[in-house]
């Protein structure tokens, strides 16, 4: 029989104080003065309970790059980040492109225990964007696939994006396309701008990224079919979401923690710890980004967490590896970013960051409303210690994080998935 | 002055005076003999250089031994050090040697900045990428002085692949703290898309700017852009952006033409043009040993001063 909790004095989603008591992997009740004979009590005085965060886009590198991060690693830190589910990207070696490399995925969080590890089906073989991957067999395989993506690669070719849109409507699936025009990002080193001309380094325009949105949310309109937009970063991308919605597209997006809080002056450094993909964008991308997150054109944060070994950052800043890490300050970022500016409240937070990811994956069991009867995926975080980032207490694998030595609010208490906590008292158990 | 040269901005106007101040002197010092000064002995300058570039090796390594340092030539080109993660490596193994500068010629933008968290020592930037090549824009100023004087609302007007050139970023910042005014002209294509916010102003006619040129500095262009649809022909380019003697004759009569060399004769810049009593192109590679030991003692010399007089760091 596994233990009871009861959780006194949390606020809801920021609101009043209240009871949570979890029970069986659920929430057996909640409200004022809760009391329950031999539950284990956990005091939440002036914390916030929110619905266990679900991360849409998460780089968990295994199988085939072990040594930046396993899936029990990544999810480990997904705990200690408030996580209770992380989609993780096809862009292993071997590539998830088939049932069994997705139900291998499948298989190993849920040996490791720390969060859901829902895997991402590539959309082609080998992210090559040329032959749909068996996109059924994954659908039904052991992992139930509902969310494809060739992450770290565009699917660039428009016939291509056009058949796989189709396609996955037969199972309710969703394409994520990483949104990054080729051709026009060869050799792209960073945001193409003031800071890339001046800094003398190989210029991303916003454009690569606008244009193939643009033609990707008229695919989705032309063929009734759902697509999520990974990591949108600049504010064309924004106004260009905003009118597909208007005209009735189901398209949905994501932002990155580091998209809504960094921008491209930091490159000014060289310290290639800056470079991702897609790049940091100027400050006014930035503040069209909040607001877009705010307003809901923007429906979900995705952390996009991408470990890499410190040789990979320790260079020049062409040579290095792109991508950052952001489970465990994804929370963090999110409250400076929006919830200190007064753009989101908590329950805004719950839904961006739980509710809205779930539902896009079509996770049933997460992103469920703290509820009794819900399953107790249960995120209490102390909005009020502000705190310097050190990444030497991570428990991700890797130490690429940009925020390192950086004053951010709030910790992550306690992480409970389904009634058992993955973290308590700010520690793994 | 800071540690490092890694930018032209990291100089200041009075920095930048100094530095051209300084080569002045030492130019006389030691005209015309391979004179010696023992200002920098005992200290070690590694010339690390990860890109080609013998005409800079050399003048870096001639304007050290002037200064009677020892100098350390790697050249990592070639080598497995093409690969990111030997530059800390490299570093590494310069900080055991007790490098007290290293010179850094690099393929990678930025790849200097990255050095000079690695090691103690001065660095100096060579050119890095399609970044700044500082040590070429004091050459060229202290050029362009010896020649006209004052640089105080000379009016230089670079021309060629502005975009890839660490020559024209490091001129443009530099001329404009020495308080010259800056036309670019190049092809569209081969502009910076934030070029409006650099301080020059910008045109795609060379006709119509050389008139009120007293400087007309014309840019290599590079094999690698020939074929990669930036303009359509060499030949194409060369008419609309060379510079041959019957564009030469629209200039002022005092007008000087500088080059960084190496040259494409015949595409940025006519043979006539180059031999001409106008161009400052065999002047550049001398001046350039001269603003480099300026640059090495400024950053090297602690307080010794260079030739007889106390100069402040
Ligand atoms: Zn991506």
């Amino acid at each position: 029989m596994s233990t009871t909790y009861l959780i006194k004095g949390a606020r809801v989603l920021g609101g009043d104080p209240a009871d949570i008591l979890v029970r069986d992997g659920v929430i057996a009740g909640i409200g004022p003065d809760l009391a329950a004979d031999g539950a284990e009590v956990v005091e939440a005085g002036g914390l916030v309970a929110l619905p266990g965060l679900v991360d849409l886009h998460t780089h968990l590198r295994e199988p085939g790059r072990e040594d930046a991060e396993t899936v029990g690693s990544g999810t480990r830190a997904a705990a200690m980040g408030g996580y209770t589910a992380v989609h993780a990207m096809a862009n292993t070696d071997p590539v998830a492109d088939t049932a069994g490399v997705v139900e291998q995925v499948w298989r190993l969080g849920r040996e490791a225990g720390y969060c859901d590890v829902q895997p991402v089906g590539a959309v082609t073989v080998g992210l090559k964007g040329e032959r749909l991957a068996e996109i059924g067999a994954m659908a039904d395989s052991a992992a139930a696939v509902r969310v494809f993506s060739d992450d770290g690669h565009c699917v660039s070719d428009a016939v291509v994006m056009r058949r796989a849109l189709e396609y996955v409507k037969a199972f309710d699936g969703v394409v994520a396309q990483h949104a990054q025009e080729p051709r026009l990002t060869e050799g792209a080193q960073m945001n193409e701008g003031e800071m890339s001309a001046a800094l003398g380094m190989r210029g991303w325009p916003a454009v690569a990224e606008e244009a193939i949105i643009a033609r990707d949310v008229l695919l989705a309109q032309h063929v009734g079919s759902r697509l999520h937009v990974c990591h949108v970063s600049t504010a064309g991308s924004v106004e260009i979401i905003r009118w597909a919605k208007s005209k009735g597209c189901r398209v949905t997006a994501e932002v990155t923690p580091h998209h809504l809080l960094l921008n491209d002056g930091l490159a000014e450094s060289y310290d290639p710890i800056y470079k991702v993909n897609p790049p940091l964008r100027t400050a006014d991308d930035v503040t069209a980004l909040r607001h877009a997150l705010a307003d809901g054109t923007i429906d979900i944060v995705a952390t996009d967490h991408a470990p890499h070994p410190v040789e990979a950052k320790e260079t020049e800043w062409a040579v290095a590896a792109m991508g950052m890490i952001g489970l465990e300050t994804a929370l963090s970022v999110v409250q400076e970013a929006m919830v200190e500016t007064g753009l989101l409240d908590w329950a805004g937070v719950a839904d961006r960051m739980s509710t809205a990811p779930a539902r896009i994956g079509r996770l049933s069991g997460q992103g469920r409303p703290l509820e009794a009867g819900a399953p107790a995926n249960i995120t209490l975080y102390d909005p009020s210690p502000r705190r310097a980032v050190d990444p030497a207490a991570m428990a991700s694998k890797s130490r690429n994080t940009p925020y390192a030595g950086m004053e951010l609010p709030g910790r992550v208490v306690a992480t409970f998935l389904r009634g058992r906590p993955t973290v308590l008292e700010g520690k793994l158990q | 002055m800071k540690r490092h040269l890694i930018s032209a901005a990291d100089l200041t106007r009075d920095d930048a005076l100094l530095v051209l101040d300084t080569a002045e002197e030492l130019a006389r010092a030691t005209e015309g003999s391979m004179k010696k000064l023992p200002t920098l002995r005992g200290r070690t300058v590694v010339n690390l250089f990860f890109e080609d570039s013998t005409r800079t090796r050399i003048s870096f390594e001639a304007a050290a031994k002037r200064l009677s340092a020892d100098v350390i030539n790697f050249s990592a080109k070639g080598s497995s050090v093409s690969k990111g993660e030997s530059l800390k490596d490299t570093a590494l193994t310069l900080e055991a040697m007790g490098a007290d500068g290293v010179v850094i010629r690099h393929g990678a933008s930025g790849a200097p900045h990255r050095l000079a968290n690695w090691v103690r020592g001065s660095v100096v930037n060579a050119g890095d990428g399609t970044h700044e090549h500082p040590t070429q824009a004091l050459l060229d100023a202290f050029t362009m002085r010896r020649r006209l004087g004052d640089l105080d609302g000379r009016k230089v007007t670079i021309v060629g692949d502005i975009l890839h050139s660490r020559v024209a970023r490091s001129n443009v910042l530099l001329l404009n703290t020495l308080g010259a005014e800056v036309t670019l002209v190049a092809p569209p294509t081969l502009l910076p898309v934030a070029v409006d916010t650099w301080p020059a102003e910008v045109s795609y006619d060379l006709d119509a700017v050389l008139p009120k040129s007293d400087v007309v500095m014309m840019l290599r262009v590079q094999h690698e852009r020939m074929n990669a649809g930036y303009f359509p022909t060499v030949r194409e380019y060369s008419r609309r952006y060379g510079l041959d003697a019957e564009r030469m004759a629209r200039l002022a009569d005092h007008a000087i033409v500088m080059h960084p060399g190496p040259m494409n004769r015949g595409v940025e810049i006519a043979a006539e043009v180059a031999d001409s009593v106008r161009s400052t192109i065999v002047e550049q590679v001398a001046n350039g040993v001269s603003a480099r030991m300026a640059v090495l003692y400024l950053l090297l010399g602690g307080s010794e001063p260079a030739i007889g007089k106390e100069v402040s760091q």
